[in-house]
């Protein structure tokens, strides 16, 4: 009895690799390997089809001595900075709205949710076209309430602006993970407030709001390195449709810049050098983020 | 009036005028897009309502470009990749919620935290290993990866697999039935739900997918939907009742399959909130 026990535990044990098996060579090839070998490349100058030059620390070098690096950087800073923030407020005030479970809520959290399921290509497209300043709608509408529209795409000034703007009609996914989140909210919390004689103001900021805090961290982690890593939206609008961090690399994304290095000009060890310093941003706001989040973040049970 | 029902009034209020503003761009889409001539497009104030209707654009526009070659493409990309990522996430998620082996959890945190990891850090040698291979300007970059597991499927449905009683697999394995068994014929078909979930989601993301078609595809023939939407912006790039009415036969599908699968989607989308 008992080497049957272990004959099975050991099929077992055997079975479970077996399963995990794509992964882990997915995890090697796709992964561990890239990530290994990345570094190894961010310390060449390689083409792809000229042998690999050793030249130790000169892309780091470079990149520091880049304008466009940090141009690029600059750029991407300022779309997070403001995209981030906007669509976790709104993602936050659409769930909010549809929480009370009145009749025809379905139907509007369909609204709100459909144009996040536009491909990206698709959602830049149509904006440019909303976006243009003097036959797009949006310069149309703000006229009607006396407010002349800024050139939006073509303006060094509000490309960025612009862009991330766009992320408000996007927020499907913050809105549906903070619906989530209000509804893990015990009814109580609420009720014991309005007994105590809190206002609206009150119970949203003191209860809600610190209640719904572990969503906010999530959220903000996951938008942050999202917005980041922003990529489609500023290939497809810069200028209005006009290349390359159009107008004057005003919308020179930190990625547009990497995709550029490495595609058109095909300078993969630089392009490699600029993978890890973005992984280090990205790494070192993260942390930055969880480690504030000790003084803003309340999880229920202590 | 009772101070709920004025809550209420206003409530709706809100939802209703925020449902007009999210729906704006689509009705800015869609006439646009039914729009006969760049004179129409381009005048002020513009005319929300067309003078009158071009359905024909819509043909124009399928006859400009090679659209059904784009669409081919896309679904076999979209469909390999989408039973790829589904048998492999699924046989992994299994083994990290049911099977016992050495190293599980360590492991799981492994798959979790290759989450973390940004696209952009594994792109570049992920480029050069499919150069080598020779595949660039063919689809295998874009649907073979699949095969060898995501991530977020495997989290997400290893959550689903844990909500079954451990019982369950004993009872069968007690009845004889193997292990491999145990997984397809008892705990795949009881994953159903989150197997859809993970096959519109990823189904989706496959359509949508704009840089990874963006590096690997070259030739015309081999662009899938959504790069060959971007092509077309390139070259009719003020014809926008044709760029319209090309942006609209390319989401389309995209609204269609929400519209079916929403609470899928919607639980889905929940799941990947629940880390929090």
């Amino acid at each position: 009895m008992r080497t049957r026990t272990t004959s099975l535990r050991r099929k077992e044990e055997i079975a479970g690799y077996l399963f995990i098996l794509p992964w882990i060579i997915g995890f090697a090839v796709f992964t561990a390997g890239p990530i290994a070998f990345s570094f190894f490349l961010s310390f060449h100058e390689w083409n792809i089809f000229n042998k690999m030059k050793w030249i130790g620390l000169k892309n780091y070098a470079r990149l520091f001595s880049d304008p466009l690096f940090y141009q690029s950087l600059k750029v991407t800073l300022e779309y997070t900075v403001i995209a981030v923030p906007l669509s976790l407020i709104t993602g936050l005030a659409l769930a909010l709205l549809l929480y009370p479970k009145v009749k025809g809520t379905s139907v509007f959290r369909t609204i709100f949710y459909t144009p996040s399921v536009l491909p990206m290509v698709a959602t830049a497209t149509l904006w440019i076209w909303i976006y243009n300043p003097q036959y797009g709608i949006l310069n149309y509408l703000l006229s009607k309430i006396g407010i002349k529209g800024p050139d939006w795409l073509y303006s060094t000034e509000w490309v960025v602006p612009a862009i991330a703007f766009m992320g408000v009609w996007t927020v499907g996914p913050n809105m549906i993970i903070y619906l989530a989140g209000l509804e893990d909210v015990p009814q109580v919390y609420w009720d014991a407030a309005k007994v105590d004689g809190a206002n609206w103001w009150q119970r949203f900021r003191y209860v809600t709001l610190p209640l719904l805090s572990p969503t906010t961290f999530f959220l903000l982690v996951t938008n942050t390195i999202g917005a980041l890593q922003a990529f489609t939206q500023a290939y497809v609008m810069g200028g209005g449709g006009q290349g390359f961090g159009a107008p004057a690399n005003a919308s020179l994304f930190y990625c547009l810049y990497l995709y550029q290095q490495g595609w058109s000009w095909f300078n993969m060890g630089y392009a490699s050098a600029m993978s890890w310093i973005l992984t280090l941003i990205i790494f070192t706001l993260t942390m930055v983020i969880f480690r504030t989040s000790r003084s803003w973040v309340f999880y229920e049970r202590g | 009036m009772k101070r709920s029902s004025i809550k209420l009034l206003v409530l709706y209020i809100a939802l209703i005028s925020l449902s007009v503003v999210f729906l704006m761009p689509f009705l800015w889409m869609v006439t646009t897009a039914l729009k006969g001539s760049e004179d129409e497009i381009f005048t002020y104030p513009p005319d929300i309502i067309p003078k009158s209707f071009h359905f024909e654009n819509f043909k124009r526009v399928w006859e400009l470009y090679p659209w059904l070659t784009f669409l081919n493409n896309t679904l076999i990309i979209a469909v390999l990749s989408t039973v790829g990522v589904v048998i492999s996430s699924s046989m992994a998620a299994f083994a990290f919620a049911v099977l016992r082996f050495r190293g599980r959890d360590k492991l799981f945190i492994l798959v979790i935290s290759t989450m973390m990891i940004p696209y952009y850090t594994t792109l570049i040698p992920q480029y050069i290993l499919f150069a080598k291979l020779g595949w660039i300007d063919t689809l295998k970059p874009l649907w073979v990866p699949a095969f060898f597991g995501s991530a977020y499927f495997i989290f997400l449905l290893r959550q689903f697999f844990k909500s079954i009683p451990v019982e369950l697999y004993e009872a069968a394995r007690i009845d004889g039935a193997s292990i491999f068994q145990t997984f397809y014929k008892i705990y795949f078909p009881l994953a159903r739900p989150a197997v859809i979930t993970v096959i519109i989601l990823h189904f989706m993301a496959a359509w949508s997918d704009f840089f990874g078609p963006l590096i690997y595809l070259q030739s015309e023939e081999k662009y899938t939907l959504v790069l060959g939407l971007n092509s077309f912006r390139g070259m009719y790039y003020t014809s926008w009742h044709y760029l319209m009415a090309a942006t609209i036969m390319v989401v389309t599908p995209m609204i269609v399959v929400f519209l079916i699968g929403q609470k899928k989607i919607i639980g889905g989308i929940t799941i990947s909130g629940m880390k929090s």
